[in-house]
């Protein structure tokens, strides 16, 4: 580097390679935006496949002893289920106790929890408080008391410090066949339980009440286990107690005196949650693994490997998770499928060690579950009761699976309870083995296959590539206005004395913090916005179609008002700034702002960010007065500024929504209030994505129309 | 080379007078020194057999034989005399008692209910300056005899000294458990060394290693109690108690569950169908060798009824001989004695004498239930639970929870002081000083009411943790009054961090909090027997006699606290030095540069160097011309040379790299 010795005044390498980069702004923007989306396509070929990380699991590694004798017993409790469903109407208590009666024959320990199911409503202050006890809502009426039946078997040897935890969902008033299949289930291996001697870990079996939802009474039981109100329980003495329950006589053999409050079993180490379909449209029994619990947790990938390593090699099921369907069928991925294909061969006949590039389609599938995968991350909603655990870092799973045949058949059974059943058992002997907590594997992850799954490491590529350009832009943006207005006011200054010099220098240098403040007004809009459907939802009888357009109006008004308030200042203080380049510094703010913005939302939930940066990026990068662009004339011009109303209308949030609903959907049938159903579910799951699209997205979006149409 | 016969008697009797005088000795001397061994037997309500071996040997204090003991095993006494143990207790554990169903009550659980895990607690007859070295000695030399890792109790982070709520508490005391101790047949050996006949005679022949160890909750424990009353000569000396405690199940016949039943008939079991094996004689060196049988007071009022209901029975006369067949079970053989408790509807103890047996009639006492019979273990005043609270790796909560036991409510008044009835219960928690607790948080509830409290607490002992030196201890005195329905008592604490050499090995199951101890001093678990049964000369006997307090102990409980990722250290350093040397680099860089100066001294030096340069260029330009021919301006700015040079030798570069890589596969 002789050369570099010359040019006596260069400054350091890294400086001038930022200097060539903000210098070829666009090229970099463009190379980094289709690279990141290519990334993103190309995650199902970079996927790899699954494996066992913790040694300590060994799955598979023991011999099933559920026997025919549990699944007979099993079956003896479903159908007992079932009769007793066609004999009576009013059978909820007679089936919970009928399932009481069973766990305790088995020499578990039997408790009744009861609970009142809470609505979920929006809190704006507590937000990300997580499992509190004090959101105990005011309004539960005594009539909907839900009742849990738990049975807790204690591992003969074992000390009593963890626990593994049963859940079946069940809806005494209205038992359909595949609840009663899922009983079944979980019972003949509770019932296997209860006998062996190799427990380590203490069993629970959850039989949660969900005739008000299958996660609210998951969620309430495990509130009373982990954060118990002791005095002042005003609902319990309300309400006349029903204790129907506790008939004397009813009581087993050894628990006549037994103690029958809330009984606790030390720290869970997992918990699975097992449901049964009716409905199967694949020729071979199968398997549904539910694992997305709030904001994009995920549990950790050693469950999801157990269950699928067991479904797979032990059971012969078919494991599936859950897919984008439409896309299956659509072409273009199809045509892409089949290009990586080719390049994979050409890579392998390159060279034979380079295993790149799958079957078309097994891409596609890939895709599909891909897409669904980063959907329900970044929905922020749990897809089940699992989600309830990951609140209190248990790792969980829903299990559904589905026979082949209809369930009214009852010769399969016999057979689909021993599958389901040795499924879940040897889960269950894998998790017994841990001695740790589930920590080995990954917490953060893609799957693109229930055997295949993309890691942090590699998904973070095509998000890092996604947002690189913002910084790039914001910078060239800021220092184009910053010269310009240089060039500007040395003009100026020519033309009147010298002494304004110093001011001007100075005004130069402080003049995007009008556009920051701008920006932030834009902000403070978007968290106001965010608060009103608090208020809006107050309103008694109000469909959501009128929810939405009370929403719409008030949020129009509040940005009305904060414009009148705050936005008089800077009216003022822009004077000194020329009108045309006002909106380059604007944009280079709101880019940096939307920088942050998808920066922090990528820490909290990265499906999200990603999502909202394919969203958000193009629209702020290509911003920009449709006024130049018209006057300007040509056909570049003009495809310029189509491109920008078209992005800037998919931007806005319902009509995203809309779109993406069309998409995958088909549009007949949808109207707006379905938004409103969409958004209030996200924030009565205190979903994370509720706040970015609040927060981030909504001032992104309506700052890039404000610079659309800028008076320029 | 014969030795003459009269020198050979002679050697021989040299040989053998030690042992022979030795012998002599025993049988002079044989009330100061005595062993007995006792088994107890009591089926339990949830088709359990508890088998409680209790093993008792005794040795006199006075230094009469100098070191030697015949019967007391030489390494207690040397470490009662070595470390001055005025009292001592070890127990090695394996699962939990279940104070519902196996009662919580009675002797046997309120003593030998132990925690998972080893526990051990000694006093020492030493200035209370000492203690601390006494106890340390002694951790060491037990762990070496049990096999044990008792030495981790050596370090002061695991051991306390409660004052007030542990029964035999006293200044010198000093109290450890480690919950997370395997306990296995390795720890069980040493311990039948102790005894005069090991396993091979008497009723510890019954100790089938894989039987004992297929059980339900098994417990080891070594209590060691020096009494030197003056008045009492008999009594002054080292006891040794040894205690096996184990829950068996007995093999159903015929597995036929018929669920939905309530009339199940209980399991019958044998000594040789639950241990695999038969008593084949006692050990000829206890004194006494005894097995009972023990009736719960509930199942005998239980068989009573059902008596009553079979009107085939004509019940004039309530005798021994009527309690011996009773109408519920039977036993194979005739008990030689009968006990009864003098409270009506107490428990029964049939007593069997071990003589010596031959092989073929070997005593193995089985029962056969004929009706199935419901009842229910005795349960102790409160029932004690613990549990965390919250979630989260920062903070947390733990609480204690007694709820009434008797669906009735209101207790016997068993210590009414005046007219106000009260319940006190003691409470010991001892917790590790990474769980930080703040005992001002301490809330009482009391039947689900908030409570101070200090309306309900006489006598409050509280040593915070200190970090890394010592364990937080709360020891609470609460007298509660005896209408009590439940009591929570919750505190909340933060979970500290520890060094990353301070986490154990599987450090991310989480960290363990040891039992508390809940006692209830105003309770005394013993059977009452009448004075005309005491024929029995049993030490265990005795024992069940003793008024204890009723104790329980709770769960352990375990909190995950964070971990650092153990197998990415290099990482962390790699990171970790980055950015250190980014940071400091840049922060050195702007310190030390002048630009002004820097940009004075490059100029200087561009016009120093300018001639050398010149000659430089001078000369590759003609060493290129002369090697290719080609001409090529001569005095072209180096720089814009030197670029295509730069990229022609980047590219051969990486070329090389990839024809290496390549070829190198």
């Amino acid at each position: 580097m002789v050369g570099s010795d010359t040019n006596k005044l260069k400054p350091r390498p890294i400086v001038r390679l930022g200097i060539l980069l903000i210098s070829h702004c666009f090229f970099v923007s463009v190379v980094c935006l289709t690279a990141g989306v290519l990334a993103l396509l190309l995650l199902p070929v970079l996927a790899k496949n699954t494996y066992i990380s913790e040694n300590a699991l060994m799955p598979g590694s023991s011999n099933n002893m559920l026997s025919s004798q549990d699944v007979s017993e099993a079956n003896k409790l479903v159908k007992d289920l079932t009769s007793l469903e066609l004999r009576s109407r009013d059978s909820g208590i007679e089936s919970q106790r009928l399932i009481a009666q069973y766990m305790s024959d088995l020499g578990a320990e039997v408790t009744y929890h009861k609970f009142y199911p809470q609505l979920h409503q929006f809190h704006p202050l507590q937000f990300f408080s997580g499992p509190d006890s004090g959101i105990i809502g005011k309004n539960n009426s005594c009539s909907s008391l839900g009742v849990n039946t738990v049975g807790i078997i204690r591992a003969p040897r074992g000390d009593g410090k963890e626990a593994i935890v049963l859940v079946t969902p069940y809806n005494p008033t209205k038992t359909g066949m595949g609840e009663a299949l899922s009983l079944g289930i979980a019972y003949s291996v509770f019932s296997l339980l209860s006998r062996v001697t190799w427990l380590a870990k203490d069993i629970i079996w959850l039989v949660a009440d969900s005739q008000y939802g299958e996660y609210s009474a998951v969620a309430d039981w495990l509130r009373e286990y982990y954060n118990p109100v002791f005095g002042n329980v005003n609902t319990g003495d309300t309400c006349k107690e029903r204790n129907i329950l506790y008939e004397p006589g009813q009581k087993p053999y050894a628990d006549r005196k037994l103690y029958e409050g809330f009984k606790r079993a030390g720290t869970m180490a997992a918990a699975l949650v097992i449901k049964v379909t009716t409905e199967s449209d694949y020729f071979e029994d199968s398997l549904n693994i539910y694992a997305e619990a709030s904001n994009g947790q995920m549990p950790n990938l050693d469950l999801i490997n157990i269950v699928n390593y067991l479904a797979v090699h032990k059971q012969g099921l078919r494991v599936r998770v859950k897919k984008m369907l439409s896309l299956l069928n659509s072409s273009w991925l199809n045509t892409l499928g089949v290009i990586f294909e080719y390049l994979g061969q050409i890579a392998r006949s390159l060279n034979p060690q380079w295993k790149f590039g799958i079957p078309a389609t097994e891409y596609v599938e890939g895709i599909a579950t891909l897409a669904s995968s980063l959907y329900y991350q970044g929905l922020g909603v749990p897809t089940g009761p699992h989600g309830a655990f990951r609140e209190y870092q248990i790792d969980a799973i829903t299990l559904e699976i589905s026979p082949k045949v209809s369930l009214t058949k009852m010769a399969r059974h016999n057979e689909f309870l021993l599958r389901g059943g040795r499924l879940i058992e040897g889960v269950i002997r894998s998790v017994n083995n841990l001695l740790e907590k589930f920590h080995q594997s990954f917490f953060l992850y893609l799957l693109t296959s229930p055997s295949k799954f993309v890691s942090v490491g590699v998904y973070m590529i095509s998000f890092a590539l996604l947002v690189a350009p913002l910084p790039i832009v914001a910078a060239s943006l800021h220092s184009n206005a910053n010269n310009s207005d240089y060039n500007f006011t040395k003009e100026k200054s020519s033309s009147r004395a010298t002494s304004g010099s110093k001011d001007d220098v100075k005004h130069r240098s402080w003049n995007w913090l009008n556009s920051a403040k701008k920006v932030l007004i834009f902000h403070l809009w978007g968290a106001v916005v965010s608060l009103l459907p608090y208020f809006v939802c107050q309103m008694p009888n109000f469909t959501p179609t009128t929810s939405f357009l009370v929403w719409a109006l008030l949020s129009g008004f509040s940005l009305l008002i904060l414009y009148l308030i705050l936005g008089s200042q800077f009216s003022e203080t822009a004077a000194f700034q020329p009108r045309d380049k006002e909106w380059t510094s604007l944009k280079s703010v709101t880019i940096s702002a939307s920088f942050i913005g998808l920066c922090l939302m990528s820490v909290i939930n990265f499906a999200t960010a990603e999502i909202g940066a394919l969203l958000i990026v193009p629209m702020c990068l290509i911003a920009r007065p449709l006024k130049l662009d018209i006057e300007a004339k040509s056909r570049r011009t003009f495809a310029k500024a189509a491109c920008n109303l078209i992005l800037g209308f998919v931007g806005f949030p319902p009509v995203t929504y809309v779109l993406f609903k069309g998409a995958f959907e088909g549009f007949h049938g949808i109207n707006i209030g379905e938004f409103w159903n969409w958004v209030e579910s996200l924030w009565a799951w205190n979903s994370a994505t509720y706040l970015f699209i609040g927060m981030v997205h909504l001032p992104c979006w309506a700052l890039c129309i404000h610079i659309l149409f800028h008076p320029c | 080379m014969d030795v003459p016969p009269k020198s050979s008697f002679i050697l021989f009797l040299l040989f053998w007078f030690p042992i022979i005088s030795s012998l002599i000795a025993v049988r002079s001397d044989f009330g100061e020194e005595e062993f007995s061994e006792d088994l107890l037997l009591k089926p339990l309500p949830d088709r359990k057999v508890l088998a409680h071996f209790h093993f008792q040997s005794r040795a006199p204090l006075s230094d009469s034989f100098g070191r030697h003991h015949h019967l007391f095993p030489k390494a207690i006494s040397q470490l009662v005399q070595k470390f001055n143990v005025k009292a001592m207790e070890l127990s090695f554990t394996q699962g939990r008692w279940n104070y519902e169903r196996w009662g919580g009550f009675d002797p046997i659980s309120s003593s030998n209910a132990k925690p998972p895990g080893v526990e051990l607690w000694a006093v020492f007859n030493v200035p209370p300056s000492q203690v601390d070295t006494y106890w340390k000695n002694l951790t060491h030399s037990l762990s070496g005899l049990f096999c044990a890792s008792i030495n981790f109790l050596e370090s002061s982070t695991f051991y306390s000294a409660p004052e007030i709520a542990f029964p035999p508490a006293s200044g010198n005391l000093r109290y450890g458990t480690l919950p997370r101790e395997a306990v296995c047949t390795e720890n069980l050996t040493p311990w039948l060394k102790l005894l005069p006949c090991r396993d091979k005679a008497g009723l510890s022949s019954l100790m089938n290693r894989p039987s004992i160890y297929r059980s339900f909750y098994h417990s080891q424990r070594l209590r060691l109690t020096l009494s030197n009353s003056a008045a009492d000569e008999l009594n002054s000396g080292i006891v040794l108690e040894q205690t096996l405690t184990v829950l068996l199940q007995p093999q159903i016949v015929g597995a036929g569950m018929n669920y939905g039943s309530e009339k199940k008939l209980q399991p019958s079991w044998s000594l040789s169908s639950i241990f695999g094996r038969k008593v084949n004689g006692r050990c000829v060196l206890a004194t006494s060798s005894s097995v009972f049988l023990q009736i719960d007071g509930d199942l005998f009022t239980q068989l009573e009824n059902l008596q009553k209901n079979t009107a085939i029975y004509a019940a004039d006369d309530i005798g021994a001989e009527e309690l011996t067949s009773n109408h519920g079970f039977e036993l194979s053989i005739k008990p030689d004695r009968v006990h009864k408790e003098v409270e009506k509807g107490s428990s029964i103890l049939y007593e069997y004498e071990i003589k010596e047996y031959t092989d073929t009639e070997q005593f193995d006492l089985s029962l056969t239930w004929k009706h199935p019979v419901v009842w229910s273990s005795p349960l102790p005043p409160l029932h004690a639970s613990r549990f965390l609270m919250g979630s989260g790796n920062e903070r947390g909560a733990m609480a204690i929870s007694l709820k009434q036991t008797e669906p009735t409510g209101g207790f016997v008044c068993a210590n009414c002081v005046e007219e106000r009835c009260e319940l006190q219960v003691n409470v010991l928690q001892i917790v590790p000083w990474y769980i930080k607790v703040y005992y001002h948080t301490l809330q009482l509830f009391v039947n689900e009411q908030r409570q101070a409290v200090t309306d309900f607490v006489e006598k409050m002992r509280v040593s915070p943790s200190e970090d890394k030196v010592s364990p937080g201890l709360m020891e609470l005195v609460l007298k509660f009054p005896c209408d009590l329905k439940s009591a929570v008592l919750s505190v909340e604490f933060d979970k500290g961090f520890l060094h990353i050499d301070e986490y154990p090995p599987d450090a991310n199951q989480g960290f363990d909090i040891p039992s508390a101890i809940i006692s209830f001093p105003n309770f005394h678990a013993g059977l009452q027997f009448p004075d005309n049964s005491s024929l029995s000369k049993s030490p265990m006997f005795s024992k069940l006699q003793e008024k204890s307090h009723v104790l329980s102990y709770t769960e352990v409980l375990l909190v995950p606290l964070t971990t650092p990722d153990f197998s990415m250290p290099y990482n962390v350093i790699t990171i970790t030095c980055t950015v250190f040397a980014l940071y400091f680099g840049s922060l050195l860089n702007v310190l030390r540069r002048r630009v002004e100066e820097e940009k004075k001294r490059l100029i200087d030096e561009a016009n120093k160097k300018g001639l050398l340069r010149r000659v430089l260029t001078k000369l590759t330009a003609k060493f290129r011309r002369r090697s290719s021919e080609d001409p090529q301006p001569p005095s072209a700015s180096s720089s814009s040379i030197m670029s295509p040079r730069l990229i022609l030798k980047v590219l051969i570069v990486a070329g090389i790299a990839v024809v290496w890589q390549y070829y190198s596969r």
